[in-house]
């Protein structure tokens, strides 16, 4: 086959696998994205955070899952083929997705509003955990050995466009309406607009022919009657499948959360950037990184790709504390000159809906700093009718907003554009990488495992315990504080950071020392 | 380095001990012992799901690395070079 006639035969193959895998990550993040305002529709009213946490739940809920979509829709994909099973979990995403925009709130049904919620999020998890394996198969399967990592590359771009697309949905449908529209119905635009995709990228994966790897197998009886058996049941395959998970994924898993996530964390809850300027910082980097998923999995296939993603994952290990450290001195108003002379404070007093005769103080301060970044910060109290029993709570925060100036802004974008560059490594090529160390017969169900526990698990696991080790930190500071002893944590929002360092440091040294680079049990 | 990647194999069960310890000591007993009720479900995944499947794998990961299943061999005529009988 000519390069020309390949490329243009493979574009198509490309443009149908992924325009499909990019639905379902849109699917999958729109959910996270929107959370707050889930809690408030969906889990009993009262207590905001209890609310948030119960989402929280079933959004952890969601990763948990994917293994378990993996291994479901993985050796479905192994018996009765590729394109059926992917698209299977395309409807059953888009389906899902969209019936989450259609449930009414809990006021209207009472409990029956979070079952469905929490149904609808595990089958999207179950989806998830399906589409990733079938889609990097199919176009490996479709791909010629030599350029495999190009192609496949393209597939690994999707994930983070999803999330771009997401934060870009997002911020176009509240731009469009007023914030009241939007916490009333708008949030459910982004939902709806799913099925819309989805309807056409079935229609174009219907089009699609099957894997003529996979097609060949079937001719010739080579497919296996038991993926799951002989996928994970014999040590032959089994000890390849924890190489990948250990040796590759679990490290990917946690650079790509670290990079794409947890970057948009620290910024929105350590920074306390607006919520709109912080979704626009990560777009930008998601948007100047995306073309190095391709450049390395080009790369791939002509040096390898095994030293491309260790040195990915050493290269953020190393440096994920110093990064951090900048983000912390370009975005933190700890570290900036306040001008004094130009804050204003306003203060509006209100009488309280629920107690008669008290009253509620809400005080506005709006601050700004020498660099041109502007802060506006909210705190309200109450105030007993009983004098008595007044200036008994202090002002409580619950509200704070960071704008910040054009160049604490694009320096902010370059850092988390450097993050985005360690993912770029680690994920580009991997998608071959995994494909090559499967046989056919049994290769969706392989490589779908061990990729969803990286990335669902090692990499889900990131937020529950980078907040534990720096909420710990802080803790220890406030405590040392009280008693007059020195901090024993210089930087403890940096303390978070330990998780993905030793992950991937375990992930390098396993990869480095047992996986071979020239290891490629594909026997085609 | 096949003899460095046997002896790594006890740092490898060694570490999945320490993985469990941390998985149950830090993360699940404390929501198991909260009084939220709502502690109970990342408890329960701790506990139940990503501690057994974290700690096997890397367990089993480790007794491979020191029974020698990936001990590395050259090989000229065929792309397999880890140990696959």
């Amino acid at each position: 086959m000519s390069f020309q006639t390949e490329k243009k035969g493979l574009a198509g193959i490309i443009a149908a696998s992924s325009v499909g895998t990019l639905i379902e990550w849109y699917d999958f993040y729109i959910f996270g994205s929107l959370a707050t305002i889930i809690a408030t529709k969906f889990f009993p009213a009262g207590n905001q955070t209890l609310a948030l946490l119960s989402t929280l739940a079933t959004f952890a809920a969601g990763f948990v899952v994917r293994p378990f979509g993996a291994l479901f829709f993985g050796r479905l994909g192994d018996l009765i083929g590729r394109k059926y099973t992917f698209l299977l979990t395309l409807i059953l995403m888009g389906l899902s997705t969209f019936l989450i925009g259609c449930i009414p709130s809990y006021e209207s049904i009472g409990i029956f509003a979070p079952i469905l919620v929490l149904v609808l999020r595990l089958l999207q998890g179950l989806a998830l955990g399906g589409e990733y394996g079938g889609a990097a198969t199919y176009v490996a399967e479709h791909s010629p050995a030599e350029r495999r990592g190009f192609w496949t590359s393209w597939i690994q771009t999707t994930a983070t466009i999803g999330l771009f697309v997401s934060l870009l949905v997002i911020i176009t449908v509240k731009g469009a309406m007023s914030e009241d529209s939007f916490g009333d119905w708008g949030w459910r635009v982004p939902f709806w607009i799913s099925i819309i995709m989805v309807g056409i990228s079935v229609v174009i994966r219907m089009k699609m022919s099957e894997s003529p790897l996979f097609a060949k197998a079937k001719a010739e009886g080579k497919t296996s009657t038991n993926p799951l058996k002989e996928s994970f049941g014999h040590k032959l395959n089994f000890k390849f499948v924890l190489l990948a998970l250990f040796g590759a994924t679990m490290g990917q898993g946690v650079v790509w959360y670290t990079g794409q996530f947890y970057a948009l964390s620290f910024i929105q809850n350590t920074l306390s950037v607006d919520v709109a300027q912080a979704s626009r910082l990560i777009m930008w980097a998601l948007l100047f990184g995306t073309p190095f998923f391709v450049l390395f999995g080009w790369l791939s296939d002509k040096i390898g790709r095994k030293w491309i993603m260790l040195l990915g994952m050493l290269i953020a290990l190393l440096s994920y504390r110093y990064i951090y450290s900048e983000m912390y001195s370009a975005g933190s108003v700890k570290v900036k000159t306040e001008i004094a002379a130009n804050t204003l404070v306003e203060i509006k007093t209100t009488a309280d809906p629920k107690l008669a005769g008290d009253s509620i103080r809400t005080t506005t301060t709006h601050k700004s700093y020498e660099d041109g970044t502007t802060m506006k910060e909210i705190s309200k109290l109450h105030i007993h009718a009983d004098a008595s029993k007044a200036d008994v709570k202090k002002d409580t925060t619950i509200s704070r907003a960071v704008t910040l100036d054009s160049s604490s802004f694009w320096k902010l974008i370059f850092w988390v554009f450097i993050q985005v560059l360690f993912v770029t490594m680690v994920y580009g090529p991997i998608a071959a990488f995994l494909v090559e160390m499967f046989p056919t017969r049994i290769r969706y169900t392989s490589m779908s495992l061990p990729y969803h526990i990286g990335n669902g698990i090692f990499g889900g696991l990131l937020p529950a315990i980078a907040t534990f080790l720096a909420t710990k930190a802080t803790q220890a500071n406030d405590a040392a504080q009280k008693a007059g002893e020195a901090l024993p944590y210089d930087k403890p929002f940096l303390e978070g950071l330990w998780y993905p360092i030793i992950i991937a440091a375990v992930s390098f040294i396993i990869g480095a020392l047992y996986i071979n680079g020239e290891d490629n049990r594909t026997e085609d | 380095m096949n003899q460095i990647r046997k002896y790594l194999g006890f740092v490898w069960v060694a570490l999945a001990l320490a993985a469990g310890y941390y998985l149950i000591v830090n993360q699940a007993i404390p929501k198991f012992e909260s009084p939220k009720p709502e502690d109970r479900i990342p408890a329960i995944i701790y506990a139940f799901i990503l501690t057994p499947i974290i700690v096997g794998g890397l367990l089993v990961f480790g007794y491979y690395s020191l029974t020698g299943e990936y001990d590395i061999y050259e090989d000229s005529e065929h792309h397999l070079h880890i140990k696959e009988d």
